[in-house]
């Protein structure tokens, strides 16, 4: 397992993502507040190019407390990537999809070291 | 950190977006195919689509009719921000993209070079590259909801005016392009002529009824029709689609909810209609293919057909079998959207409808819900032979297609 080099820390702004090779494996690497995480461009519902789909927030529903409905909103604090092929989204920071717990993204290690970003696989 | 640091190489292709070359949006596609060895493979893609209405202006001068012919050039001439000219349908509620996270299914306004040939079949043939099809049936879309045109004449102008101009502008340009020529449904001696006029037509492997509406298909207006498709030998095709006005599905308020319900429940009505009106005993070498559905709804309505049809025979005296027999043996299915959640029930689905030989694939590129070859391939329950059918082989027999390739 070896380090490759990604990038510094700072040419990351927050919510973005780079996708980049390592050998053969396509992976994206995303940086939400000061956390870096990188997953495998593939998306296991059929293998589409996940990491190079668009980052959207996580909605919900907009319920009262009698259980109402007032239409949907965003959640300002999860952000999913979402495949460009079939619209399957996943939390940046779990790889989970959002509505069930069989699918999710696969991960690739990530450590950030004196301000440098590295993926090992 | 000590050792040897290697760079990793930027993805030139950072974002896919509705600008981005089919190509690469397909990439992942074309490596899971050279992978599996599809080249050796005949893959047939029963049921793709492009966008007709970018080309509308061009479709609308292959109308027939002198004077709605210059209304419709005038109109695409002069226009600003109106539908194209003559289309009905559901406007601005289309919302497949779910809000631009499909960027493909949005629009594709990647870069084309090529000047020899129409840009729909550059299109096409790099969607056929990524998915490594030999054959790919182009549908058109929009279309799609004229069996809810107000006025019956313009599906007769519009679908004679699409054949002619899909047959002439885009099916010459790629080998492996081919459709089936859409009828005026609405207006059966109508629907006879183009039956009859296309059938020899170079590229034409069957006819499509676009499934929206609300002609029952057992009527006796369409006897005749049905006669002369089945002397062709070429198969009848019902496209599904949906209706977000219908009564009951407008009370869905989403457009997943109606957009699941709708493209099953059209199909669902039309091959209820066609079973228990004996239309397979009236006309036994008649093929049909029910477009777009997914799979699930077969073995439901077999089961539940059956179920009625033994307490109600009197009501349907032309059977002489089961409807889900009928529905087993002399109907084929394009399997997309492949509904995998359960692989037990898509088993069991194989096995009710007969898959080794009624089963074809169909990608419905490049819509929201389209499936790779893969979704067949990857079934753990299939040998290779079966594989080979039904992404390829059954296809080529009810077409007659070559079984080499184009």
């Amino acid at each position: 397992m070896e380090p490759v080099r990604v990038g510094a820390v700072d040419e990351f702004g927050d919510r973005t993502k780079r996708v980049v090779f390592i050998g053969h494996e396509e992976i994206g690497v995303f940086r939400l507040g000061d956390e870096f995480f990188a997953w495998r461009n593939k998306c296991p519902h059929q293998g589409g190019p996940v990491c190079q789909g668009r980052l959207y927030q996580l909605v919900r529903e907009n319920l009262d407390a009698d259980m109402k409905s007032h239409g949907r909103v965003y959640d300002d604090e999860k952000l999913n990537i979402v495949c460009p092929w079939h619209g399957l989204e996943f939390d940046i920071r779990t790889g989970q999809h959002p509505g069930t717990s069989d699918l999710a993204l696969e991960p690739a290690t990530v450590q950030v070291q004196a301000g440098e970003i590295y993926v090992l696989l | 950190m000590d050792a040897v640091v290697h760079n990793a190489k930027h993805h030139p292709i950072q974002e896919m977006d509705t600008t981005t070359d089919s190509r690469d949006y397909l990439g992942h596609a074309r490596r899971d195919a050279e992978s599996k060895g599809y080249d050796d493979w005949l893959i047939v893609d029963i049921d793709a689509h492009h966008v007709e209405s970018v080309s509308w202006s061009e479709v609308t001068s292959y109308i027939e009719d002198p004077v709605v012919r210059h209304q419709a050039m005038m109109y695409q001439k002069e226009r600003i921000g109106a539908p194209p000219y003559g289309l009905n349908g559901d406007l601005g509620l289309r919302y497949q993209d779910v809000g631009g996270r499909i960027p493909h299914q949005s629009s594709q306004r990647e870069k084309i070079e090529e000047i020899d040939v129409h840009r729909d079949v550059v299109l096409t043939r790099r969607a056929m590259h990524g998915l490594a099809l030999d054959y790919m049936v182009l549908f058109p879309t929009p279309m799609l909801f004229l069996g809810m045109h107000p006025q019956t004449d313009m599906e007769v102008f519009l679908c004679n005016a699409y054949n002619r101009w899909l047959t002439e502008r885009i099916v010459p340009g790629e080998p492996g392009i081919v459709s089936l020529a859409v009828l005026p449904f609405n207006t059966p001696d109508e629907a006879l002529k183009t039956v009859e006029k296309m059938a020899t037509v170079d590229g034409v492997i069957g006819f499509c009824v676009t499934s929206t509406r609300y002609k029952p298909v057992h009527s006796n207006e369409y006897m005749k029709l049905y006669r002369t498709i089945e002397e062709t030998g070429k198969p009848i095709a019902f496209h599904a689609g949906y209706h977000w006005q219908d009564p009951s599905l407008a009370t869905c308020n989403t457009f997943l909810g109606m957009h699941a319900l709708g493209f099953a429940w059209c199909n669902i009505v039309h091959m209820t209609n066609w079973i228990l009106n004996g239309i397979p005993e009236r006309f036994p070498q008649l093929k049909s293919l029910w477009v777009e559905s997914g799979l699930s709804w077969v073995p439901f309505l077999m089961q539940r057909l059956d179920d009625q049809y033994l307490m109600r025979q009197s009501e349907a005296p032309l059977l002489k079998r089961m409807p889900s027999e009928y529905m087993a043996k002399n109907c084929w299915y394009p399997c997309q959207p492949m509904e995998k959640s359960n692989i037990k029930g898509v088993e069991c689905t194989f096995e009710m409808i007969n898959a080794h030989s009624q089963l074809l694939y169909a990608s419905d590129w490049p819509h929201f819900d389209f499936d790779t070859p893969s979704v067949i391939y990857d079934l753990p329950f299939l040998d290779e032979k079966a594989k080979r059918n039904i992404l390829g082989l059954n296809a080529a027999r009810l077409f007659g297609l070559n079984e080499n390739g184009p």
